[in-house]
């Protein structure tokens, strides 16, 4: 068992009922919201075991769509959220699915951006309002919020990773964590950094100019 | 492994109370001053305040209906002075329903250990509060004992009713809260360790049994006699009652009855009153 401390159990503050239905589905949302990367307009969320079967009496949908809309867990317009969804534009819809072997509480959010970002994310929240994301589109992977993390779609060729990293060496960021993955030889690949420092919205639109860099999303500590 | 009599000991050598040295054990921790962490568990307290005012409104019902108002019912026959049990059980009471129902109703607490069990310690402190007229620095400093309790739980036992059933949730919050109305009443460090003991050694067994598997049946009234049960051991401690059990071995004893718990009885709502004639009726015509 990992170190407690004393706020770890007195707290977290939350908008109620469940800690895991309620403050970590909100986290839920708000990483999602980050791994788009821009405002969602339109979505579908999939909800599996507990989540689609509990969900409702715990506020979990509203939650959901609260931290997508930006909220955090305290935020006690959580019960409110459908109505501010309508007036900020955003528009989702619920699904129950089978996500087959996965934590009880889990989602699939299906997400598209205003400016045409269209990506799908699957979490997991595992117990006191700790969340961990499992996959982003096809990609398996662990993002827990402890660090600011870069996640970055590219295409599998010699010297991509490369220069991601010089970038971020002439930015002063240190590398914490890393990991890459791809489809197949050549095609798409996915690297996810944690890193020590934030990565900030300069660095970022460099990153984004690299050649054969589809897509760079900077997901700030929750 | 963290031991709670450690923290007794230590505090007995120094001649300080339990919550100091908590306090001093968690800057060094978490690196931070002492009034940083104070200001932290201020905005606990507050929130705690917060959440008691607006469960004693009574304005608010939960999403499936079955709870809201049950602590303005309870407040407002003891502002008449017409009660069973004294004007500070019945404000326990009232207190510990209200903030529970603020919980089941989508409002703000704070998880005590647990947003389940976050009734029963706001309700106690509050309540020694006003019997003993304390200093908010005290009521902060009481929390501090609260927590670290908390915390020998956690790593010897469980907080989660998932793990433990609901021993390790209203369970915990009774001890963590009958140490802490020891300390604000103005106990020894031995005192807190009894009456932790005894509050935790009354709720062994416990199921954790929600109707639906909604944080609602019985959860929110259980918050109201977990913190009675913790205001009478908090008595006894007070009086010089020891504990048989010291505390770390009651705590172990919580841990292993929860191992020893069958699932259908840890918030599955497959088992207990989930899975009565009416805990069915309320789950089928809700979900």
């Amino acid at each position: 068992m990992a170190k407690s401390n004393v706020f770890d159990l007195l707290g977290p503050i939350m908008v109620g009922p469940s800690s895991s239905h309620t403050a970590g589905a909100v986290r839920l949302g708000g990483m999602a919201r980050k791994i788009l990367g821009e405002e969602p307009v339109e979505g579908t969320i999939f909800l599996h075991g507990s989540f689609a079967k509990t969900g409702k009496g715990h506020g979990t949908d509203l939650a959901l769509l609260a931290g997508l809309l930006g909220m955090l867990p305290d935020d006690e317009r959580i019960p409110d959220a459908w109505k501010i969804a309508e007036e900020r534009g955003l528009s989702v819809k619920y699904e129950v699915i089978d996500l087959g072997e996965v934590h009880p509480n889990t989602v699939k959010f299906d997400l598209k951006g205003k400016n045409g970002v269209h990506l799908q994310v699957i979490g997991s929240s595992i117990g006191g309002g700790t969340i961990v994301i499992g996959k982003i589109n096809e990609y398996e992977v662990d993002i827990r919020g402890d660090y600011p993390t870069l996640v970055v779609l590219h295409q599998d060729l010699p010297g991509v990773v490369a220069q991601v990293t010089l970038l971020l060496a002439t930015a002063q960021i240190n590398i914490a964590s890393m990991r890459v993955a791809r489809e197949k030889k050549g095609a798409q690949a996915l690297m996810i950094l944690e890193t020590d420092q934030t990565i900030d919205k300069a660095v970022l639109e460099l990153l984004r100019k690299l050649p054969k860099i589809e897509q760079a999303m900077a997901i700030e500590p929750l | 492994m963290r031991a709670y009599e450690d923290w007794v000991i230590e505090a007995e050598s120094k001649g300080k109370k339990l919550s100091e040295v908590i306090l001093e054990d968690q800057m060094e921790e978490l690196e931070q001053t002492e009034q940083t962490l104070f200001e932290r568990m201020n905005n606990n307290l507050k929130v705690m305040r917060g959440s008691v005012e607006a469960g004693l409104s009574g304005k608010r019902r939960s999403v499936s209906g079955l709870v809201g108002g049950d602590a303005a019912k309870v407040e407002e026959r003891r502002k008449k002075g017409n009660n069973l049990v004294g004007m500070e059980i019945s404000g326990a009471i009232a207190k510990a329903l209200a903030v529970a129902e603020v919980n089941a109703c989508m409002g703000k607490i704070v998880a005590a250990p647990t947003a389940g069990s976050c009734g029963v310690l706001p309700a106690v402190l509050l309540t020694v509060e006003e019997v003993c007229q304390s200093s908010e620095r005290d009521i902060i400093l009481a929390l501090f004992t609260a927590a670290g309790l908390g915390m020998v739980l956690t790593e010897r036992a469980s907080v989660s009713g998932a793990e433990g059933g609901c021993q390790a949730e209203i369970g915990s919050a009774a001890a963590m809260a009958a140490a802490a109305a020891v300390e604000l009443a103005g106990g020894s460090p031995r005192q807190t360790a009894d009456a932790a003991a005894i509050a935790m050694k009354s709720m062994l067994g416990l199921v954790c049994d929600p109707v639906g598997g909604l944080v609602e049946v019985p959860c929110v009234k259980r918050n109201a006699t977990g913190a009675t049960i913790a205001l009478a051991a908090a008595e006894m401690a007070l009086s010089g009652v020891k504990s048989a059990i010291p505390i770390d071995e009651v705590i172990d004893t919580m841990g292993r009855v929860g191992k020893q718990m069958p699932c259908a009885l840890k918030e599955t709502a497959q088992g207990g009153l989930a899975v009565t004639p009416t805990g069915r009726r309320i789950q089928a015509d809700f979900l």
